[in-house]
């Protein structure tokens, strides 16, 4: 059994002049324990909506949420923030760190919400979690004293030190200069592995979309699963036309990107 | 329980955040407090002070004065004395006194004086809560002296120049034959600028300065009974003392202690109270204000928060904690500073006469109330923002 099934997800918005967007318009997802998945597709086309959905953090308009053989839209808003909290690591672009608290202090902060042992422990979790990511030095370092490569590892720190099933990440590298971001990404991808987690990935960046198992784009409000190959660099005009890729459903049949130095 | 102590835990991190913040509304909170906890003290102490005042003059309740007089000419004194000792004998009342008024002769160092003298019987010191400053009041010994004894005020040893009673200073008293007095005990001065006066035994001041029998009015009675024994005690006294003194006497019996004093002591403690809440709002009003312009700016925190697990109730009572945290603190700073206030308060002044021997204690309920009050605050200045926080959704907090 997949541990997260999404069958014909909508998600529609009333905008100011009362006129509806049918930001998502049937999204079909199965995902498998420890699978890594990318997500790629246009700004605005609807990628953050749908994680965030897939956090609970939004409900769908319509279709059917399957956690675990569970139907998220049967559980009250108690048991899906309980969920939320035990099940997902969430890593945002803009890090969203906690302003003016320590680094420690935001790796113990998702702590508080845990029960028993892992609350009791909080401290000294939080703290080899930060060693884990590189960054058992600057616990007392304040987001605002930190460069964007070591906040976004401190995010990460926090996003997995519940241990959470599923890392939600969106557009991880967004705010990182090409190096850092890979080296992110490759951490990110490392712990997840280690921990047997699903890693579901955000991103503009081929490269990035590249490392994952299974690649999908998002387009015209579905989601189409796609073929790239491993590169070191790409954009996302190298995927074409989008209203012509979404009629590319078969994944052997999806637009194969090759990096071009590689082929060269 | 872990989310109770998380939701501590996160409520004291974010006091710690904002600090400036925090110490702002805490200023106002906490000068609210003080100022109702204060107001409310001195109110309490005021009045505590005021009745003892009120007994120290007229007696603690239920106390009766009888006063006995004749239309037709004067009345024999020392019938009347003995009317007024065989009741008290009679009727085994412990607390009574005879209490006349005169004055009598003392020869200072400047001149002889002639000093108002009340003569009295032992038990009036309890029965007007007299505490002499040094010495003692007159025990039932006393009255077996050979020698009479006085219980003076300051201004009386000011004039006769000795500074207190460790000399076991002596005045010579009485008209004709003066006779010499120990002074046993010293009160305090009721005023500034108050004239020498002094106490007597009733048995000395018949024994050793009789008052010419013409112009000797008799003796007023005073008793001081159990409050619910007032009715019985009145109704015997009548009786009793008018048959005692035959049909030509006028007995006046009344209730002297300051009772029915209450309804106006009711309207101050409204007044007071009602000056405090109003501060208090004040106060309330300004901390709902900067907590509402903040949860505005916390959004985005509250929206990351919810990525953790945070429920809405979570989240509610997390800001209302902080709220709380806060006030309760502000709350405890207030009530120490009301307390110091009250402390150093002139409070002789503020009731405008008389002296106080002992400032009662800081009264604990005014400390619970000022506790109580900030804590309710709190929960009320934590409400709107906590309502509206949880009205944020989750999302929207995140894209903010
Ligand atoms: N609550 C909302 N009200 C109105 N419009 C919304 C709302 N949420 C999303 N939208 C619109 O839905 C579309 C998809 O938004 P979303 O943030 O999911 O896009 P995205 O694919 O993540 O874009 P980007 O790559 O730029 O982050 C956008 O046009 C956005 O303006
Ligand atoms: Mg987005």
């Amino acid at each position: 059994m997949s541990l997260l099934e999404l069958h014909g997800i909508t998600r529609t918005v009333r905008l100011p002049d009362d006129s509806r967007l049918d930001i998502l318009r049937g999204v079909d997802l199965s995902v498998g324990a420890g699978e890594h998945i990318s997500i790629v597709g246009r700004s605005g086309t609807g990628k953050s909506t749908l994680l965030n959905i897939l956090g609970l953090l939004d409900a769908p308009t319509d279709g059917e949420y399957l956690l675990d053989g569970t139907p998220i839209g049967r559980l009250g808003n108690r048991r899906r923030a309980r969920r939320r909290g035990d099940d997902f690591g969430f890593v945002f672009q803009q890090f969203n760190l906690l302003p003016g608290r320590t680094a420690l202090e935001n790796v113990i902060a998702p702590l508080l919400y845990a029960r028993g042992r892992t609350f009791w422990r909080r401290h000294s979790i939080a703290t080899s979690m930060l060693a884990r990511v590189g960054l058992g030095d600057r616990l007392e370092s304040k987001p605002e004293q930190l460069s964007g490569g070591e906040q976004q590892r401190v995010a990460i720190a926090r996003a997995l030190v519940r241990t959470p099933r599923v890392i939600l990440a969106d557009e991880p590298t967004g705010a990182l200069d090409v190096d850092t971001g890979a080296e992110i990404m490759t951490m990110l991808d490392e712990i997840a592995s280690d921990t047997g987690a699903v890693l579901i990935a955000i991103t503009h960046d081929l490269a990035v979309a590249a490392r994952a198992s299974r690649h999908y784009r998002l387009g015209e409000g579905v989601l189409t699963p796609i073929t790239i190959a491993p590169r070191t660099a790409g954009t996302l005009a190298e995927l074409g036309d989008p209203l012509t890729a979404t009629d590319v459903v078969d994944p052997e049949a999806a637009p194969v990107l090759a990096d071009a130095e590689a082929s060269a | 329980m872990t989310g109770f102590v998380g939701a501590l835990v996160e409520a004291w991190g974010e006091l710690r955040i904002h600090r400036l913040r925090v110490l702002l509304s805490l200023i106002g909170v906490a000068v609210a407090v003080a100022a109702m906890t204060g107001v409310t003290a001195l109110g309490d102490i005021t009045r505590q002070a005021q009745s003892e005042l009120m007994e120290a003059q007229s007696g603690r309740p239920a106390t009766f004065r009888v006063d006995a007089w004749s239309e037709t000419g004067t009345l024999d004194a020392t019938a009347t004395t003995t009317a007024f000792r065989d009741f008290v004998t009679r009727y085994e009342i412990e607390q009574a006194s005879l209490v006349t008024y005169a004055s009598m002769p003392v020869r200072m160092p400047t001149g002889t004086w002639e000093v108002q003298v009340q003569a009295v019987d032992p038990p009036y010191g309890a029965m007007h809560r007299i505490a002499p400053v040094h010495g003692s009041w007159f025990t039932a010994a006393d009255a077996d002296r050979f020698a009479p004894a006085l219980v003076v005020n300051e201004a009386f040893l000011r004039e006769l120049g000795v500074p207190d009673l460790t000399g076991r200073p002596t005045a010579l008293i009485g008209r004709d034959e003066p006779v010499r007095a120990t002074i046993i005990g010293v009160t305090a001065d009721l005023w500034e600028g108050a004239v020498p006066e002094a106490f007597i035994l009733s048995s000395a001041f018949e024994r050793w300065i009789p008052p010419s029998p013409e112009f000797f009015a008799p003796p007023a009675l005073e008793v001081w009974v159990p409050p619910e024994d007032a009715d019985v005690a009145e109704q015997f006294l009548n009786r009793d003392l008018t048959a005692a003194l035959g049909s030509s006497a006028q007995v006046q019996i009344y209730r002297q202690d300051a009772f029915g004093i209450e309804a106006f002591d009711q309207v101050f403690q409204l007044v007071v109270t009602g000056i405090g809440l109003l501060v208090l709002m004040l106060g309330a009003l300004s901390l709902v204000n900067i907590s509402l312009v903040t949860v505005r700016q916390r959004i985005r925190e509250i929206g990351i928060r919810r990525s953790f697990g945070a429920s809405s109730g979570r989240i509610f009572f997390s800001i209302m904690m902080e709220s709380l945290v806060a006030t309760v603190l502000a709350g405890a700073i207030g009530v120490a500073i009301a307390v110091v206030a009250v402390r150093n308060a002139p409070i002789e002044a503020l009731i405008g006469w008389g002296s106080i021997q002992d400032v009662p204690p800081f009264p604990i309920s005014a400390a619970v109330t000022g506790l109580v009050a900030a804590t309710v605050i709190g929960a009320l200045a934590g409400l709107l923002p906590a309502l509206v926080a949880v009205r944020v959704k989750p999302i929207d907090a995140i894209r903010y």
